[in-house]
């Protein structure tokens, strides 16, 4: 005899990783970052990630908000600053799972610096940087990664310049992970990110995504799916393709894949390996005060 | 029967329309209903294509919408929770 | 509780302030910390990395103060006690994290060794400049605690206070050292650990489910919870619930700004922490603060020999302002004296409290060095007439 599930019994599976009581998200409709959301709900899931031990770092933009909606320990903290805050949660408890989730304004334009030094150190932190190409939570206006000839609230003739390729940035700065998808490519995106959950060191993802109200309107599209179906149209998956080679230009492919997979020893791990027997490991709860097992070795004479 | 379904959860639904449009066996449309924010959730109008694959799910920016699999018929456990009618 | 006995370094030393802070610092629980250089504060930081590991902490230099003025903070929502160390340009850009700590109530402390001002002025030379920015440096209103050493000694003893005041108050304390004093090398007693008191994390003893990130009892200061524990934290610099998650309107900014201006403000009292000599009685008070105070010292003993009735009121906690105490001071006295190394910044406040009932002079210093304490005779005489 067969069962039919009954619908009204099943939740969705995203649930799991979710602040329901979040719900409904203040995205706007056509948004791409919840979609980017399922991808990462998906592959925090598929791993069994210990969600207890997973914390979610975030700035501030829209991207920003991502954070508030994941039902792990979430930081939601300064304009571009994510990345090293979530530097500072992992180097104190290395046990720590940090994810930044941000956006392209948030983490490449005033958090570029932090963005190439947590790179350059192979901070085990893992980055997904959400790209609508504009500063959307604000109101519309230019990012380092807005179409030189798009329109944007303070760039009303056109912002002038070439968009950043943070692929290269990232890879040229040292990351061991570095891959571009965007939202219409959710399965593609899931795998990406298991993948990058699974490593270690500065793992770093970035998602073009639609914003239909700050960018898509001032710039042609009727709406998120005019967007997420441009993204089917106009692009191309080329895996291992160089970084320099990825850069968004108008009118041409927009190029996704995975692009650099490789292995460094991450911060943590050369710190330890070069501090050698100068290094006490701190007891997993010591927070200052009380007794602490190890001995004080040669400290510096005054 | 189908191999699978959808459930939607009409009051999150912002009417974006991906899961209309990424759903590979066409299921779904936006419905003349609305939902208490004005937006027209999706339903299926072509139920029995639908595999319960779940990229309606993957898609949907709000989690208004997820696909799953109908048991099938041979295997003694189905996924999820069953209640008996 | 007190320290831990791996962390203090016992004995008697001949240490500079930045050395002492540091081990202050240390002995206050401190095992993590992240910087950037900054003259004349760099040596804090740079005895720190040395310790640090050897007690399983670490430091980091990060790119600039932007990244370590919220390193740090990341650092303590994982667990740790922690700092920075800064001078005047990085202060600055430390202002809108610091903000962010007030807002969060993220315990921590920013050391500032003040130097000549504004902008680059002079990297190596003592001024206190930065007073009011202690107070108002970020947008926004918010409450702080500001102690001011005016010793090596004092930097060891005031930085284990910092450190304590801010785990009991959650609030980022300013700890605003000079470059004379930073830079003095003098005689330091650690004591031994039992001997230092050393304020605990408030962790939470409530569950997940049913602790409240912003849920205060009768002090106003609500229990921590930290990354990794289950409790599923949302921490947000915007204006929040006792949830924690964003709720921004005009009521709950009320009630959230509220709360954390009394917590503070009750402890007024707790916080009037002040070194008096000679004040009863006298007929002019020099009120001073930092290595102005030292200074200040010989000018008020130059006045006495002269037959001068003077009374010295350093001040230790600057921020919250001795409010009360100045008012029931003013009338009894026939002139407050306030020496800065700035061009006068505490006095403001020291004005608006003895409520026109005394006679204020204030003796600025653009800064550079300290004052000649002729000058502060001069004031101290012009205010006895």
């Amino acid at each position: 005899m067969s069962t039919i599930i009954d619908p009204a019994t099943l939740t969705n599976p995203v649930e799991e990783v979710l602040r329901k009581d979040r719900i409904p998200t203040i995205w706007c409709p056509g948004c791409g970052l919840g979609t980017t959301v399922n991808s990462f709900a998906y592959a925090l899931m598929g791993l069994g990630i210990n969600l207890r031990k997973t914390a979610i770092v975030s700035g501030i933009g829209c991207s920003g908000r991502v954070s508030g909606y994941m039902q792990v320990d979430s930081f939601h903290t300064t304009h571009g600053r994510a990345i090293p805050f979530a530097t500072g949660l992992k180097l104190a408890n290395p046990e720590l799972n940090v994810i930044v989730y941000s956006g392209d304004g948030d983490l490449t334009s005033i958090g570029g610096n932090h963005l190439i030094h947590a790179a350059r150190r192979n901070m085990d932190i893992m980055v997904v940087c959400v790209n609508n190409m504009i500063y959307a939570m604000t109101g519309g206006q230019a990012a380092a990664t807005t179409p030189g000839a798009a329109t944007s609230t303070t760039t009303p003739y056109g912002s002038f310049e070439p968009e950043l390729n943070i692929p290269q940035l990232v890879d040229a700065s040292g990351a061991c992970f570095v891959a571009r998808w965007t939202a219409f490519h959710v399965k593609q995106l899931e795998r990406s990110m298991t993948e990058a959950l699974k490593k270690k060191g500065f793992r770093f993802i970035e998602v073009l995504s639609p914003c239909p109200t700050l960018y898509g309107r001032r710039n042609g599209y009727a709406d998120g799916l005019a967007q997420m179906k441009e993204y089917k149209e106009m692009t191309k998956v080329k895996n291992g393709a160089p970084t320099y080679e990825v850069a968004i230009v108008p009118h041409q492919p927009i190029i996704v894949g995975k692009f650099v997979d490789r292995e460094r020893p991450d911060y943590l791990t050369l710190m330890r390996s070069q501090l050698g027997a100068n290094y006490h490991e701190m007891a997993a709860t010591g927070t200052g005060g009380g007794d602490d097992s190890e001995g004080k070795e040669g400290c510096c004479s005054c | 029967m189908a191999r699978g379904s959808v459930v939607v959860t009409t009051e999150r639904c912002k009417g974006c329309g991906f899961c209309v449009e990424f759903c590979p066996t066409h299921v779904l449309a936006l419905s003349s209903a609305f939902n208490k924010k004005g937006y027209h959730p999706p339903h299926m109008i072509d139920a029995d294509k639908c595999s319960g694959c779940n990229l309606c799910g993957m898609y949907c920016p709000d989690f208004a919408i997820f696909g799953f699999k109908q048991p099938d018929a041979k295997t003694a456990e189905p996924k999820g929770e069953a209640k008996e009618a | 509780m007190h320290a831990e006995k791996e962390s203090v370094l016992t004995g008697t030393h001949f240490i500079n302030g930045d050395i002492a802070c540091c081990e202050g610092l240390l002995a206050a629980g401190a095992k993590f910390a992240a910087g950037y250089p900054i003259t004349p504060s760099t040596e804090v930081v740079e005895r720190f990395a040395q310790r640090a590991p050897t007690l399983g902490g670490m430091f980091i230099q990060m790119e600039d103060e932007l990244a370590a003025s919220i390193t740090l903070q990341g650092m303590v929502w994982a667990g740790a006690k922690s700092f920075t160390v800064t001078s005047g340009p990085g202060y600055s850009l430390m202002m809108e994290h610091i903000g962010y700590a007030a807002m969060t109530e993220t315990p921590c402390v920013f050391v500032d060794v003040q130097r000549g001002g504004p902008s680059t002025g002079l990297p190596t030379l003592p001024a206190q400049g930065d007073m009011m920015q202690a107070r108002f440096g970020s947008h926004g209103d918010y409450s702080t605690i500001s102690l001011v050493p005016n010793s090596p000694q004092e930097c060891f003893d005031l930085s284990v206070k910092a450190m304590n005041l801010a785990e009991q108050f959650r609030v980022p304390v300013m700890f605003m050292m000079d470059e004379c004093v930073g830079h003095m090398t003098e005689k330091v007693v650690i004591p031994p650990a039992e001997e230092i008191d050393v304020y605990p994390r408030r962790k939470t003893t409530k569950p997940p489910g049913e602790y409240l990130a912003y849920e205060t009892g009768e002090d106003l200061v609500p229990d921590m919870a930290h990354a990794g524990e289950g409790y599923g934290l949302y921490v947000t610099g915007l204006t929040h619930d006792k949830k924690g998650y964003p709720l921004m309107n005009p009521p709950q900014q009320r009630e959230l700004m509220t709360r954390l201006f009394a917590k503070i403000s009750r402890a007024a009292d707790e916080l009037t922490i002040v070194e008096a000599d000679g004040v009863e009685g006298a007929d002019v008070v020099v009120v001073s603060y930092g290595i102005t105070s030292r200074v200040a010292m010989r000018g008020i003993q130059m006045a006495r020999q002269k037959g001068l009735k003077v009374g010295s009121l350093r001040l230790i906690c600057v921020w919250p302002f001795p409010e009360k105490l100045i008012r029931e001071l003013a009338p009894k006295v026939k002139a407050l004296i306030m020496p800065e190394l700035n061009m006068g910044q505490v006095v403001i406040e020291l004005e608006r409290c003895a409520g026109g009932k005394t006679k204020v002079i204030s003796v600025p210093h653009p800064g550079g060095t300290v004052h000649d304490p002729k000058e502060i005779l001069n004031a101290i005489e012009r205010g006895a007439q």
